[in-house]
């Protein structure tokens, strides 16, 4: 039941990532503006211009183009970087990881925060408290991420200058990393002075995109704590001597937080899809900024590749959220 | 019961503040020319970085200040609000149309219309929207009409999610089977049953997506992707604030305020009016 699940969804996600390969190659192609006329110097000839689209691969049918270049991913051949002349897998591969971590340091803050108000969202049901934080919710979640990043930028790098707004982290540092994974290895490494500069310029970005998530969790898990409450379970505890808070973090919180679950998973990837101008606002160096330049560049066999990474995590993201559905779920565990 | 008295009296005020400000905002962009105190693009040397009127330094008729050029901020965000709107309309009510409409026949008719058309909608979720945006953009090239093209590309699939949930459920109810029995065809139940039950919730997104318009617009001009750059646009000038927020803090501070209240307004407007049109609360 369970591998057949997870093979029916596979599958899926296979035909969604071809999907998505197809749409970004069409748009691309349809593209005015020639990538090559970019690369050239003054004064060459035509067959040098020849040259370089035969190299390229830009002389073939658009069907043969996409092939080689579908083929091409398959074997993790992502071609070669028109603006910046490198291989397209290791560019990415090397911008991924800061966006990773960004994204998860979002994705901690607002599960703590979310969750956190939730909690006492429901203890303090039907009080001033509960109407504060829906309040500031609402308020969290119209708000886009762009939009709070510049609030931030202007709170925390103008008003009260104590957080970094710009980079990942401070040029003048002398960095150890073999990995570029800077936050995870400098925790590892017990370099806690370089996980604190880190950190001090992640916070800002990471706090813009995590609160509408936060927004979104806390209003989710209040209201399906609320309604856990008044089950007979859950009275029962109440009655045998716990306070409010035990019942619910003890009782309630395991059974209201598998509609939260699955919503988390969707919403996740929205904020991935935010990194991209929360990183150009922060001038972060993650695949986000690469993109943008990738894009006003002009740089094709680029942006396929960072569009079909993102397109990658996002289908793993779903994937991953809906295996953990089904194994937390008891009807569907046994069924 | 309560709750739906109890936030029905809520809607008023939300509507009005709402409404009131999206009013003002779109009364102040048709009528730019006669509105604003200044030309929005003469640019001024001697009238660079003027603070906003409470601040010593301020000159008369320099309302909220000027930019690095001299040029009026007041004038720059009355004159922005056009392309803000004429985005905020053309492509919300865009997306809405098509959105709306494959959602209605997925949800409707289901089977593999309904297979195919989810299919379509799942590849439009793996793209990372904003990159999409400026993607399009890019390949389109700069333009009000490939912004608003654009944003509706992208932007069909919240209402075709939507429309094709509740036509889904509409469509198992004993009032749609009544009217299979009285021998409607499909289609006229589509449009005549189904349709103005799933009206609440088009009007909600409608304003909604309005305000994400707003927003991708901006994002847009921001990274110097949407309009000519002549043109005063509320991104735009965001872009000009970020970079000169050490020696003039208004220039970010005043479009980031017009933003949130514009994107605020149109969220709550959504909201209020699905509560006032829709027929069980009501």
């Amino acid at each position: 039941m369970l591998l057949q699940r997870f093979l029916i969804r596979l599958l899926t996600m296979l035909i969604t990532l071809f999907g998505v390969a197809v749409v970004v190659f069409v748009v691309i192609r349809v593209a005015p503006g020639d990538p090559i006329a970019m690369m050239l110097p003054p004064g060459a000839t035509d067959a040098d211009i020849a040259r370089l689209r035969a190299l390229y691969g830009l002389d073939k049918t658009i069907v043969q183009q996409f092939f080689i270049w579908l083929s091409g991913v398959v074997r993790g051949d992502f071609g070669t970087s028109i603006s910046l002349r490198q291989d397209v897998l290791g560019l990415v591969f090397n911008r991924l990881p800061a966006t990773l971590e960004l994204a998860i340091v979002a994705l901690v803050m607002a599960v703590t925060i979310g969750g956190t108000t939730a909690v006492i969202g429901a203890r303090e049901r039907g009080t001033a408290v509960e109407a504060g934080i829906d309040i500031a919710s609402g308020a969290a979640l119209s708000i886009p991420d762009f939009l709070w990043g510049l609030v931030l930028i202007l709170l925390f790098g103008v008003l009260v200058p104590i957080f970094d707004i710009s980079g990942r982290v401070s040029p003048q540092l002398d960095l150890p990393f073999v990995t570029q994974f800077y936050l995870f290895e400098s925790l590892l490494r017990l370099r806690l002075d370089l996980t604190w500069d880190l950190l001090k310029h992640m916070l800002m970005p990471a706090v813009a995109l995590a609160l509408p998530l936060a927004a979104i969790i806390s209003q989710l898990l209040k209201q399906s704590l609320k309604e856990v409450l008044d089950l007979d379970y859950v009275v029962l505890a109440r009655v045998k001597g716990f306070s409010e808070t035990q019942v619910i973090l003890r009782e309630a919180l395991k059974n209201a937080a598998l509609p939260t679950l699955t919503l988390v998973g969707v919403q996740f990837t929205f904020l991935i899809g935010g990194t991209v101008i929360v990183e150009r606002l922060f001038s972060y160096e993650g695949l986000g900024n690469m993109a943008i330049d990738a894009v006003i560049n002009r740089d094709l066999p680029l942006i396929q590749g960072i569009v079909l990474v993102f397109a990658l995590l996002f289908v793993l993201i779903n994937l991953t959220v809906d295996m953990m559905y089904a194994l937390l779920n008891p009807r569907l565990r046994r069924g | 019961m309560d709750e739906g008295r109890a936030q029905r009296r809520g809607v008023s005020p939300r509507l009005w503040l709402a409404g009131g400000w999206l009013l003002l905002a779109l009364l102040a962009a048709i009528f730019a020319p006669l509105v604003a105190p200044q030309d929005p693009l003469a640019q001024d040397l001697m009238l660079e970085r003027l603070p906003p009127f409470w601040i010593d330094g301020a000159e008369p008729g320099y309302w909220l200040g000027t930019d690095s050029l001299g040029r009026d901020l007041l004038s720059r965000l009355i004159f922005g609000g056009r392309i803000a709107f004429i985005v905020a309309f053309a492509a919300a009510i865009t997306a809405c149309l098509v959105g709306s409409t494959l959602g209605l026949i997925a949800g409707y008719f289901g089977g593999w219309t309904d297979r195919i058309i989810s299919r379509v909608v799942d590849v439009w979720m793996a793209f990372p929207p904003v990159l999409f945006a400026i993607l399009l953009v890019a390949v389109l090239g700069t333009g009000l009409s490939s912004v608003i093209l654009a944003i509706a590309i992208i932007d069909w699939t919240r209402f075709c999610r939507v429309i094709r949930a509740e036509t889904m459920g509409q469509s198992r109810m004993d009032y749609v089977e009544n009217a299979r029995i009285a021998g409607y065809g499909r289609i006229g139940i589509m449009l005549r049953e189904v349709l103005p039950n799933v009206v609440p919730s088009i009007v909600a997104l409608l304003s909604l997506e309005m305000g994400i318009a707003v927003i991708v617009e901006a994002i847009l001009s921001f990274v110097n992707l949407s309009i000519s750059t002549d043109d005063p646009t509320w991104g735009g000038i965001i872009a000009e604030g970020r970079l000169s927020i050490h020696q003039a803090w208004w220039v970010l501070v005043f479009p980031l305020i017009t933003l949130i209240l514009t994107v605020l307004s149109f969220s709550q407007f959504g909201e209020a009016l699905k509560t006032r049109f829709d027929p069980v609360l009501r």
